[in-house]
């Protein structure tokens, strides 16, 4: 029995260890938001957050997750209000949308951290995440302008 | 062209709408020979007459505008409702979209081709437009006034004279009872008053996308529903000779095992074959497969080696083939050239890598199945199934969710049939999920192409002669197994529509084999016909001592409709648009290639020493697009785009925002189709198998910035998700000569060295 948090609530997991948490989230607790893209780490379709860093959800094993806190997009933000899904819509980012969720908990990873990114760190931040569709330039406009508009409201909480 | 009826004394839409609603159907005749090009699906013809569009209004105010085309990114799910929304001068906020299901009563729902709002533009606006009127009259009999003293405006009708106001809501069921308008008496609103059209307007689904609870074809479940993932030929047209699943039934989770049978040739858009592991999660049938133990006959294509390949193709290229366009003589052109120049061209198979690779779930129940699929042609679906299970197609019920893609892959529903058989055998409905893996190897590829180009130039260095010869695999495989030669699609992107105005011309096409399924991909022939002809031209500009965009001005030569027929291309296709309505008018890609040169300040700065611009345009699904891409290259040979800039005609633009961002997104896949884009084969097995070895454009290889400038127009509206992709691959490689001196014939440039 693995025991964790994910999105603020306990959650007890007793399949196979080795079952990737994206599975979990999807299969079993519904929360589709976090996406399957290539099952390897490559894309970042899956990106949550585990102690507030981003991994990949398609290959972190469930085993690695005992006594974790985990945030799913469902979690990021109580209606999309998250300073980067505000940003978001307000740069029209996506087109198909399926990577976004995944690009933004990678962005909300790097501004937790990074509260002013300069393109470079935008571009190591973001470069494992990938967008078919190509919507990368508006990422890029959409994270500086939430780490602009955080900074005047004094941070992301 | 349209006609409509009004259908709201009948249960249409199986319960969208209420009794009372006014409902309308338009039915339009296609006029896109896209349907003609059918044949290859294995569809019934289609040049009956089909309601396309439907558009409802409930008491309570509520607009439902039906969209039966799917969503993979273009923004179609919200610009067509926007068209019909303007003419009924609907409130936009009282606007709920709905996605139709899989139904020829539709008309063409085939999601490709950048056709949707070339062909389903008249037909919204007359949709809302009808509306409109049949409620200005319902308020104009309540009020006992002549109906051109009311006007429409804003989900509300008013009497001019005396102020009085009628809802729209209000009025929905007396204009229910009302008859249509003929389609020659239907009043569209004058230009200067769109509310919508040509504004910029956010998608529907954008909120749901960045909270996550967007319903892509991965999202869907049912009740008591198992998971299958198959295990499939590595060689295309190979067969199971003998499984053993002991382990694999081990696994915890895992259900049980089942076949599925292999195409019979040609490969349609069966299923590929294999066997499949089902269990209870996603992740017990990837792991119970991985246990399977599978002996197959590989077939004929397990000799297939794309090393081997290429020397065919370049080889074939080198001989006459089959005359696609002929202007003059390009023999005696060369005979009497002051120079002549030839070069080698190659494009690899690709593939389309949607983000949300396939996926389908299916549910078979008493002969009728139901799916859920992320599909750009539910009524493939349909048919697909249909004949796999040997039901009717009205028996299958195809929902469309959002797509994670699409790209051309989803227009080719072999993965839906899969779900549906192994939905009867297993008597539960079955999530198929395509692994990466799965989706890089069983690809339906763009194809690999060979060309040659040779021309000749005076003494003034004006080209005289140009023979292009391409050599591909053709999409016509999919449904000739003998296929040999391309057809009129495929030389119409970019081989037989080439706009220079030489007096020798020549164009052929040389005979191919394909060994790996072939399909349709983002902007098509185009990728390796555009990308050869215009770095060939850029070659020629060299080769003369000119500028490249000034020599590409006067290759394409003065503002003219350029006459096919007489110049032996004798059906060309044009994207299935009549000829007049959409004639390729040479002045338009002059426009966009002079204003490229103006916003990209080409020629201001010398290129060279890493450095350099690059430029191309082309005219593609009726649209004119002229790029010009920036690059640097740096010591190690390592490519950044700073900047690129596209200027596009596309005629009429419904949602310019969602224009700008196609054009976009096109210059990253350009940019990754260009960089690293290839798959291959040995030993009949594709190589690549995920993003590692398939790298596909990542933000640090992207264009930082890309602008688009959008020429105003109010030509008919052209194709908007395609013809980004062709002009840009060459400017790139112009682009990366202009920097080194190093001249790019085959992609991706990942192969070449470039210091």
């Amino acid at each position: 029995m693995i025991k964790l948090r994910i999105n603020g609530r306990e959650r007890s997991f007793d399949g196979d260890p080795e079952t990737p948490l994206l599975w979990y989230l999807r299969d079993e607790l519904d929360m589709t938001g976090t996406k399957f893209g290539c099952g390897a780490g490559h894309c970042g379709a899956s990106t949550v957050h585990r102690n507030g860093e981003a991994i990949r959800s398609c290959s972190t094993p469930m085993r690695d997750l005992a006594g974790k806190t985990v945030t799913t997009i469902e979690g990021l933000s109580p209606n999309n209000s998250h300073p980067l899904q505000i940003a978001w819509m307000h740069a029209n980012v996506p087109q198909c949308g399926y990577c976004q969720t995944g690009q933004i908990m990678q962005a909300a990873a790097l501004l937790k951290k990074n509260h002013n990114p300069s393109d470079k760190d935008i571009d190591d931040a973001m470069s494992g995440n990938i967008c078919r569709c190509g919507t990368y330039q508006r990422i890029r406009s959409a994270i500086k302008a939430a780490a602009k508009d955080t900074a005047k409201a004094g941070g992301i909480a | 062209m349209s006609n409509i009826e009004n259908v709201s004394r009948r249960n249409f839409l199986g319960g969208v709408f209420s009794t009372g609603a006014l409902v309308l159907a338009a039915r339009i005749l296609p006029e896109n020979a896209w349907a003609d090009t059918n044949e290859y699906h294995g569809k019934a013809a289609s040049a009956a007459l089909r309601p396309s569009i439907y558009l409802g209004l409930e008491p309570d105010g509520t607009v439902f505008i039906v969209t039966h085309r799917s969503e993979m990114g273009t923004g179609i799910r919200t610009t067509l409702p926007m068209v019909a929304a303007d003419e009924l001068e609907a409130d936009w906020s009282r606007v709920k979209i709905e996605q139709a299901i899989g139904d020829k009563n539709y008309g063409d729902q085939n999601t490709d081709g950048s056709k949707s709002i070339r062909g389903f533009f008249t037909a919204f606006r007359e949709a809302g437009a009808s509306a409109r009127m049949m409620l200005v009259q319902a308020a104009a009999m309540q009020w006992n006034v002549p109906a051109s003293e009311c006007k429409a405006h804003m989900h509300e009708v008013t009497h001019m004279p005396s102020g009085r106001k009628l809802g729209y809501g209000a009025l929905a069921q007396a204009a229910g009872k009302l008859p249509v308008p003929k389609p020659e008496a239907v009043q569209f609103k004058p230009k200067s008053e769109w509310r919508y059209i040509g504004k910029e307007q956010q998608i529907a689904d954008l909120a749901d996308i960045c909270s996550g609870k967007a319903v892509f074809g991965m999202d869907v479940k049912r009740p008591g529903m198992l998971y299958a993932s198959v295990e499939r030929p590595p060689v295309m047209g190979g067969k199971v000779q003998s499984f053993d699943d002991k382990e694999a039934l081990k696994v915890r989770g895992v259900k049980q095992t089942a076949s599925i049978q292999p195409f019979k040739p040609p490969y349609t858009f069966q299923p590929l074959g294999g066997v499949a592991v089902i269990a209870d999660s996603t992740w017990a049938a990837f792991q119970g497969r991985k246990k399977l133990k599978v002996e197959w006959n590989n077939g004929p294509n397990a000799s297939h080696d794309s090393d081997l390949y290429k020397k065919e193709l370049l080889e074939t290229a080198r001989k006459p083939g089959k005359v696609v366009r002929n202007v003059g003589d390009v023999d005696s052109a060369f005979a009497k050239g002051a120079k002549t120049i030839d070069a080698e061209y190659y494009v690899p198979l690709l593939a389309h890598a949607t983000m949300e690779p396939p996926v389908a779930l299916a549910e078979y129940r008493d002969g009728k199945v139901e799916a859920w699929v992320p599909t750009q042609n539910p009524q493939a679906v349909q048919e697909t199934v249909a004949t796999a299970l040997g039901i009717k197609p009205e028996d299958v019920t195809c929902h469309v969710t959002l797509l994670g893609g699409g790209f051309g892959r989803k227009s080719k529903p072999d993965y839906v049939a899969e779900a549906a058989l192994l939905s009867r055998q297993v008597g539960k409905p079955i999530k198929l999920v395509w692994t990466r893996e799965d989706d890089i190897r069983f690809d339906y590829y763009h194809a690999v192409a060979g060309m040659y180009h040779k021309a000749s130039l005076d003494d003034q260095g004006k080209t005289t002669g140009w023979l292009h010869r391409s050599v591909f695999p053709s999409i016509s495989s999919m449904n000739d197994a003998n296929s040999m030669y391309g057809f009129d699609v495929e030389y119409g992107m970019g081989l037989n529509d080439m706009p220079f105005d030489i007096p020798n011309h020549r164009a052929e096409n040389g005979p191919a084999k394909a060994h790996v399924r072939i399909g349709w991909l983002r902007s098509v022939a185009n990728i390796y016909h555009v990308f050869s002809g215009l770095s060939f031209a850029d070659e020629l500009a060299h080769a003369a001592g000119r500028d490249p965009l000034e020599y590409q001005l006067d290759l394409i030569g003065t503002g003219r409709v350029i006459d096919f027929k007489s110049q032996g291309v004798a059906n060309y296709w044009n994207y299935g648009e009549p000829y007049e309505k959409y004639p390729f008018d040479t002045a338009r890609l002059r426009k966009v290639l002079e204003i490229a040169g103006e916003k990209s300040g080409w020629g201001k700065r010398k290129s060279g020493n890493g450095w350099g611009l690059g430029v191309a345009a082309a005219r593609s699904f009726t649209s004119y697009v002229a790029t010009v891409v920036e690059v640097e290259v740096d010591k190690a040979g390592r490519i950044h785009i700073p900047h690129t800039w596209q200027v596009v005609d596309a005629g009429m633009v419904i949602n310019p925002e969602r224009a700008r961002s196609q054009f976009e997104g096109a210059a990253v896949m350009g940019a990754g189709i260009a960089l690293t884009g290839e798959i291959s084969v040995a030993d009949g097995r594709v190589k690549q198998s995920n993003f590692h070895d398939y790298p596909v454009a990542r933000m640090n290889q992207a264009p930082i910035q890309t602008d688009v400038h959008i020429v105003e127009s109010d030509a008919l509206p052209g194709g908007i998700g395609e013809p980004g992709v062709p002009p840009f691959v060459p400017a790139f490689a112009n682009a990366v000569f202009a920097a080194t001196g190093k001249r790019i014939r085959e992609l991706p440039f990942s192969k070449q060295k470039l210091v």
